[in-house]
């Protein structure tokens, strides 16, 4: 069963590092293809948090904004070349995943809301105008200087990739079982030896991270952002939508869901964004009446196992 | 002095009103366990419900009550059955339903701005009633005394409710354990598809006032409202409807303060206070254990 699942994990790497790596040349518009992948890895990593451990980060959101800032104030105040400003801007997601841990000790719900006013309260901070000095607070941030496409195109893919090899591995190993004992009966896990807190945390953190990559590459990438563009609950909504319908907890369910939502998404046309959000509330609720599961359920009555 | 003085009073005012905001959210979570995250939409319904009462007819917002108080029990009871049954079945209840409504409230602010329009809109304070008020030597204006009144009145119906009538106890006692209640011969759907619609038309009769106490209503503001409901329920208890009145009043005396003495910063305070408070006493003021590992 691990050699099964270990190698359709390698055809699934392989197929995202091919298809977004050679479709650049195929097909012109890369900002869609640029989006179509920070929203597989923000899915991905948003996965990493809810499938494995049962949180679903309603705030996810709030690491994409903090990394997109960290990386444009380590490129504009601290003069750091992009990439590493990029691994910056991850890391500064993953320390407000840190401040942020303590929520992992409440019940579901209480989290997933104490989360999103935290991603709502960082996006308060970052758009006051008496932080103009450092944030540049509403007026947003220009990136216009080091702005590189197609480097920043290459970055992203590097993350995409790192993002599904993370879900591989919970998929696969010992933590990620643990994990997900712990999240379907925490008493017997605990009984059976499981550090219901230690699994949680790491999940936790490598998701943070994600989110705050994806965020700092997006801000390169577009080199011009405000608060409102970074911090929009939007961007949750679709990471969300794009785990629940693909299925949460694999790790192709994810990577269907956001290449198809968004692939539909973009074709059908951004000009009306609440027709979208009527299409997807109406999806949510009708995935959770009738395939709590995603996706990835309908391939398991089928094949035995999937990853 | 009478900054202070001034800030004081307000907050009691908006203290009720936002007990209001906050309640009929809890009694959903205290009769049925489930947090109605669509609960922001449904305010906003009410408060546009009041905005084209008055513009389209001329009528006060008050007559847009009656006129959502029906129109919530037409949705609502449709609603509970097609959805709660089917929910309570699955797997995990508690999130999926709250994913659920996440999804309604979604559909709930698409609709809104589909129907109505991306703008802002406002409607006049005189409509309440013109001039002021004078309380304790402080003037304020007569619309958030009407909906302080309102609010107290409400509130005071549904303690009467809950705890001197029969329907209320059985409802005190679907709250306290749903399989004893069932045991005991309750009808749990009847009694939780009342608590449903009351709480709905709850968020309803907040939303006449929120023109008045939040200045303009678009939308978009579903959400905000749904955090700072929470950030209420929780300060006073979730699942204990009455205890919101406190959840309401600490939450109204500490933004007239932040609005007086902070303005530039008193959008965070909803947040920062329902964060602090569900990491020091998340079982909030009144006490219940909510926590696990």
């Amino acid at each position: 069963m691990r050699n099964t699942r270990a190698l359709q994990g390698g055809a699934l790497l392989a197929l995202l590092a091919l298809g977004f790596g050679v479709s650049p040349l195929l097909y012109g518009n890369q900002s869609l293809l640029f989006s179509m992948m920070a929203y597989v890895a923000l899915a991905q990593g948003l996965n990493v948090a809810y499938g494995f451990t049962g949180y679903l980060p309603f705030g996810y959101v709030g690491f994409f904004g903090a990394g997109a800032y960290g990386t444009a104030l380590a490129i504009t105040a601290l003069h750091w070349p992009p990439v590493a400003a990029v691994l910056g801007g991850g890391v500064l997601a993953m320390v407000f995943g840190v401040v942020l841990a303590p929520l992992l000790r409440l019940s579901g719900a209480y989290f997933s809301i104490a989360n999103l006013a935290a991603s709502q309260a960082l996006y308060y901070v970052v758009a006051n105008p008496d932080l103009a000095g450092i944030t540049r607070g509403p007026y947003g941030i220009k990136l216009t200087s080091v702005f590189a496409p197609n480097l920043s195109y290459a970055v992203l893919w590097v993350i995409l990739l790192l993002a599904t090899g993370a879900a591989i591995y919970l998929r696969t190993s010992r933590l990620g079982l643990a994990l997900r004992a712990t999240n379907q009966d925490p008493v017997s896990a605990a009984a059976a030896g499981v550090d219901p807190v230690r699994g949680r945390l790491v999940a936790w953190l490598l998701s943070a991270l994600i989110a705050g990559l994806v965020g700092g590459a997006y801000g390169w990438h577009v080199s011009v952002f405000y608060p409102q563009s970074v911090f929009t609950l939007r961007i949750s909504i679709f990471a969300i939508v794009f785990v629940l319908f693909g299925g949460a907890g694999t790790v192709i369910g994810p990577v269907i869901g956001a290449v198809l939502l968004y692939g539909l998404y973009d074709a059908i046309g951004i000009s009306s964004p609440e027709y979208f959000q009527l299409v997807y509330g109406i999806l949510i609720i009708a995935l959770v009446l009738f395939l709590p599961d995603g996706l990835a359920s309908l391939a398991r009555r089928r094949v035995r196992d999937v990853l | 002095m009478g900054l202070l003085e001034y800030a004081l009073i307000g907050g009691v005012l908006y203290g009720l009103f936002f007990a209001l905001v906050g309640v009929g959210l809890n009694l959903i979570f205290g009769v049925m366990r489930m947090i109605n995250l669509a609960h922001g939409d449904l305010i906003m319904l009410g408060a546009f419900g009041a905005y084209w009462v008055f513009h389209l007819w001329g009528l006060s917002p008050l007559y847009g009550i009656p006129l959502e108080v029906v129109g919530f029990i037409a949705v609502g009871v449709p609603l509970y059955y097609l959805v709660v049954p089917r929910l309570l079945r699955t797997r995990d209840p508690e999130m999926l339903s709250f994913i659920l409504f996440f999804g309604l409230s979604q559909v709930i602010e698409a609709s809104a701005v589909l129907g109505f329009g991306n703008n802002q809109r406002s409607v006049p304070a005189s409509t309440l009633g013109h001039g002021s008020v004078a309380i304790l030597g402080q003037s304020f204006p007569v619309a958030w005394v009407v909906a302080a009144g309102v609010s107290v009145a409400a509130i005071l119906a549904l303690y009467v409710y809950l705890y001197h009538s029969r329907f209320g106890y059985a409802t005190r006692a679907v709250m306290a354990s749903r399989e004893e209640a069932l045991t005991a011969g309750i009808s749990v759907h009847r009694i939780s598809a009342t608590a449903f619609v009351a709480g709905f038309c709850l968020a309803g009769l907040a939303g006449v006032f929120a023109p008045y106490m939040l200045g303009a209503i678009d939308p978009n503001m579903g959400v905000d409202l749904t955090t700072v409901s929470f950030a209420i329920v929780v300060i006073g208890s979730l699942g204990q409807p009455l205890g919101t009145v406190i959840g309401g009043l600490v939450y109204g005396i500490a933004i007239m303060l932040m609005q007086t003495y902070l303005p530039s910063w008193s959008n965070l305070l909803p947040y920062l206070l329902l964060i602090v408070i569900v990491l020091i006493k998340p079982a909030g003021l009144l006490g219940r254990t909510v926590r696990h590992a």
